[in-house]
């Protein structure tokens, strides 16, 4: 298959970016996204110009590096996949495909297609995590049990793999699925529940110092979001910063 | 040849663990203050490791390559951790883990170190659990256990296929709130480029920030390298496409041993390779052996029907069906480790019952446990005579329940539905057992410089068993290495800050600078990633699932001249003061082009079968492997010499086995 490459090419954060445009031949059905882009970038070094940089490691769905915007979508067409899951069947031969960075005030360019997203480990720094310190003297993993229930949303909330295309489907660059999955996780397990109100405000007010915008409840998000994240999360971190506001007055 | 001393500690070896810690100095937390740790790497291995060192009240800078520490390649780990819980009271114990785990490696590991790592082993569960890990649970809301390849009690834990992601989040967690409190400086997008050793300790890093592309240095009392292996010398493998050596080897090359750098664990399932530009290769967890079926066509006539569309796979009956590792090892079954279920899945598709084009796949049937669950299911559910559609309806919803996220992601890898048609696999590199050589206390051959994780060699002899990896990142990270660096440590209460502008800090970064203008210099006409796929075709052919001498020594040469070409035709654009991917590609496919030549040599040396090495020379009638404990029982630690890895010096660390008898392992 062959196809016509529309691409960001941006040099720096401060640095103004376009489109450029190049072509790419001989692609197989069977290849990834990302092996095509391997392809292209073979061709752009032995033509002297600088391959397009972007963020990718574990090419199977996991690692959350490889956010694109293809063709006007997160990870481009096709549910619940990451762009390194994305195969060349998925496009016709001929197609003009357009490729873009995450685009997000808090995601600033780093370069062509590569993304900052500092901004949801802070958010993760500011209080995902329960506060327990190393030690052999833990009580055992089997003296609280947990209902299947709640373990099994817990970890359908945690399988969340920090990628932000939630933020870039977001008109307003909201990271509440983000962050509502891992305050979701955290207060659906007893262990989490005991801090439960400090985390909610201390991660919401984290991220909206990183300046990602409000939730208008589009829904979006959950539409674009590989791992099937679910927008239940944000109405349990709603419930929760609300109770958590109260508390604390 | 030199004599290694392991620092094993006295006593017998259900003590020594105990004992030694209860003998360790203790620093106060004043003087912990004072002390600085670097640490490289952020998987669960450095992740734990510089959240347990903060928590003592260490300075500690963790750094690693991706844009986060959560995205390291820990996070790729699908189907689980062991522990010795005993949970099932399946006559699980800390000595039976002990066993398994020295019998699978095939009696090249050191007892001491895995003893202790079954020993911590429950202590992990209960930290992850406490962190907020959601493990997978039964009804009554108790954890939930599987049983992986190698062993006979059902002991590891797991979230799903999402074991690695879980655990590592939780890792990840721990670091985040060190983080936060200033006890740990993140540098993420950081590659360490150089080893700073000062009077003989390691003191210190040159890391080249990725965005910037700046050398920076970093100093510190002890240097921690918890860099992952080296699965991608062999260029496709089920490594993350970042997975390298370089770390690793610098340290190698100011003196650091690298001990059985040829132990390499081939994973018998994986999707089998489909084109020429495939960077990569995607593992289907071993947990799928629990419930899945091996099987190739008995009639090479049916195989090549298959392989040309002719026949489908669910057109032949069973008994035209050989389920190879069933009627090989009856014992095991689907379920024998790893080393052993490769080589099988090689030999029938050497015979020619290979089933997919390029005749290198086997299959991997769910039929069975779909029937057999949806079976049980329509029992439980109280419905009679349930026909077939069903109970393939009950069935399937209970291994989605299982696998779902594993079965999904081989659809969109294949564009096959695995539920109606068996899985094609085939093996491919997955991990590696070398490593850098450590002693007892993780500490290498330099002073103060620490190796934790699948980086070091130290609990998994020649091969490694499932969901046992996890474990040792974790057990390093958490529960030894705040021990064992702390006695080290101990001693430098008094020396105060390390200084980066000494002549050690030059030299390291000018030999950094050197070797990337090299590459931008050499003004060649060929890409990077040409020359590593180059290494990768050797390395797979030659050192892959079987070797022999013959081909290793063809490989050293071809190594040797590819290593020439790389060095005078790589074609690099761009500078060092920049973001350069290329660049850093180049010094990763360079130390992978030294490190392929002395896994060879190690594969020569080693003139037996044991684990994963297979050395053809070395094999019964029926083609299983031959050890040969009086001469090859020992660790091969190699040191570099005079710039040249051809060069490189055997230390042997003979192995002893005091609790447990060197037996032929056997599976049937
Ligand atoms: C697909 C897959 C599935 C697996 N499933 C299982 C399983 O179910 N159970 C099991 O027990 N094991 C499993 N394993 C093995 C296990 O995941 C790994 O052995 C283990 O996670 C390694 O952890 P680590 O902390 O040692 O290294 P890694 O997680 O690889 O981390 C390496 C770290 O080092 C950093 N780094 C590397 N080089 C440099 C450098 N030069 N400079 C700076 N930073 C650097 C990286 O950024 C990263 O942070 C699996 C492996 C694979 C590939
Ligand atoms: S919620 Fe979904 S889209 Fe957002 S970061 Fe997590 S996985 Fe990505
Ligand atoms: S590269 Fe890891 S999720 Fe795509």
């Amino acid at each position: 298959m062959n196809f016509t490459i529309n691409v960001w090419r941006q040099n720096g954060p401060k640095e103004k970016g376009g489109i450029a445009t190049y072509k790419v031949s001989n692609i197989s059905d069977d290849m990834s996204f990302l092996e095509m882009i391997d392809v292209l970038n073979e061709q752009l070094i032995i033509q002297d110009i600088d391959p397009v940089v972007f963020d990718h490691d574990c090419r199977e769905g996991i690692c959350g590096m490889c956010s694109m915007f293809i063709n006007g979508e997160a990870h481009g067409p096709g549910r619940g996949v990451t762009t390194c899951q994305l195969h060349m069947r998925e496009f016709k031969d001929g197609d003009t495909i357009t490729i873009e960075p995450f685009r997000a005030k808090a995601f600033p360019v780093i370069k062509d297609l590569m993304v900052d997203r500092g901004s949801f480990d802070r958010i993760i720094q500011a209080g995902g995590y329960v506060s327990v310190n190393t030690s052999g003297n833990l009580p055992d993993a089997n003296a609280t049990p947990i209902e299947k229930q709640d373990a099994d949303a817990a970890f359908d909330s945690a399988t969340c793999i920090g990628c932000g295309a939630c933020v870039a489907t977001c008109k307003n660059a909201s990271a509440m699925l983000f962050t509502s999955a891992k305050v979701s996780q955290l207060s659906l397990l007893p262990q989490g529940k005991i801090e439960a109100s400090e985390r909610v405000m201390n991660m919401v007010k984290q991220m909206d110092l990183e300046g990602f915008g409000n939730c208008t409840n589009t829904g979006a998000c959950e539409v674009e979001c590989p791992k099937g994240i679910s927008i239940e999360n944000i109405a349990r971190m709603n419930r929760e910063y609300l109770s958590a506001s109260i508390t604390s007055k | 040849m030199s004599k290694l001393n392991a620092n094993i500690p006295e006593g017998s070896l259900a003590e020594k663990w105990t004992k030694h810690k209860s003998k360790i100095p203790l620093v106060s937390p004043a003087n912990k203050r004072q002390i600085d740790i670097i640490v490289v790497g952020t998987g669960l291995a450095g992740s734990s490791a510089a959240a347990s060192l903060a928590e003592l009240g260490y300075n500690v800078k963790a750094f690693c390559f991706q844009d986060s520490p959560r995205r390291a390649h820990s996070i790729a780990a699908q189907g689980g951790i062991n522990a010795a819980k005993n949970y099932q009271n399946d006559g699980d114990s800390t000595f039976r883990l002990f066993y398994d785990t020295i019998k699978g490696g095939d009696y090249r590991s050191r007892e001491a170190n895995v003893h202790r790592l079954a020993e911590v082993s429950a202590s992990i569960i209960d930290q992850c659990v406490a962190q907020g890990v959601p493990f997978a649970r039964e009804y009554g809301g108790l954890l939930d256990n599987r049983s992986f390849g190698g062993v006979q009690v059902s002991r590891t834990f797991y979230a799903k296929g999402q074991t690695g992601q879980q655990l590592l989040l939780g890792a990840y967690s721990a670091l985040s709130r060190q983080v936060a409190k200033g006890r740990v400086e993140l540098l993420s997008r950081h590659e360490m480029v150089e080893l700073v050793v000062v009077n003989g300790k390691a003191r210190g890093i040159i890391a080249r920030n990725l965005v910037t592309g700046e050398l920076e240095r970093h100093s510190a009392h002890a240097v921690l390298l918890c860099t992952g292996g080296y699965g991608n010398v062999f260029y496709l493998s089920t490594n993350a496409m970042g997975s390298n050596v370089t770390a690793a080897w610098k340290a190698h090359r100011k003196g650091a041993y690298m001990a059985n750098p040829c132990f390499t664990q081939i994973h018998p399932t994986c999707i089998p390779v489909s084109g020429d530009s495939q960077s990569k290769l995607t593992l289907m967890s071993e947990s799928l052996r629990n419930d899945g079926r091996i099987w190739v066509p008995k009639k090479a006539e049916d195989a090549l029907a298959i392989r040309e569309g002719r026949l489908k796979p669910t057109d032949l009956s069973e008994e035209n069906r050989d389920y190879y590792l069933e009627r090989r090892y009856p014992a095991f079954g689907n379920l024998v480790p790893r080393d052993v279920a490769s080589r099988a899945a090689k030999e029938r598709c050497d015979a020619g019952y290979g089933i997919n084009k390029t005749g290198e796949a086997v299959y991997l049937d769910f039929s069975s446990a779909i029937e057999r669950f949806g079976s049980e299911a329509a029992h439980v559910k109280g419905i009679k005579n349930p026909n077939e559609n069903q109970i393939k309806k009950l069935g399937e919803r209970i291994v989605e329940s299982k696998y779902g996220n594993l079965f999904q992601m081989y659809e969109k890898i294949t564009a096959q539905n695995p539920y109606k048609m068996p899985m094609m696999i085939y093996p491919a590199v997955h991990y590696t057992m070398g490593g850098i050589w450590v002693d007892y206390n993780l500490m290498t051959t330099v002073p103060g410089l620490f190796a934790l994780g699948e980086a070091n060699f130290s609990d998994h002899g020649a091969n490694r068993l499932g969901a046992s990896a996890l474990m040792q990142g974790l057990a390093d990270g958490y529960f030894v290495a705040p021990y064992t660096v702390g006695t080290y440590l101990s001693q430098d209460i008094t020396t105060g800050k390390i200084p980066t502008d000494s002549a050690e800090f030059d030299e390291a970064e000018a030999t950094a600078r050197n070797r990337m203008n090299g590459f931008l210099n050499s003004k060649g006409n060929t890409p990077v990633e040409i020359f590593h796929r180059d290494l990768g075709k050797i390395m797979w052919s030659q050192c892959g699932m079987a070797r022999n001498e013959e081909g290793l020594k063809k490989a050293i040469a071809d190594i040797r001249i590819l290593r020439d070409k790389f060095y005078s035709d790589v074609k690099v654009l761009g500078k060092i003061g920049e973001m350069n991917p290329e660049l850093d590609k180049a010094g990763r496919v360079a130390d992978f082009l030294e490190l392929g030549e002395l896994m060879c040599m190690d594969a020569l040396a080693r003139e037996e079968s044991c684990g994963g090495h297979f050395r053809e020379e070395f094999q019964s009638k029926e083609g299983e492997a031959v050890r040969k404990d009086d001469e090859f029982a020992f660790v091969a630690a190699w040191e570099f010499a005079e710039s040249d890895p051809g060069k490189s010096k055997l230390h042997k660390e003979e192995l002893s086995f005091e609790n447990v008898e060197l037996n032929t392992r056997s599976y049937k």
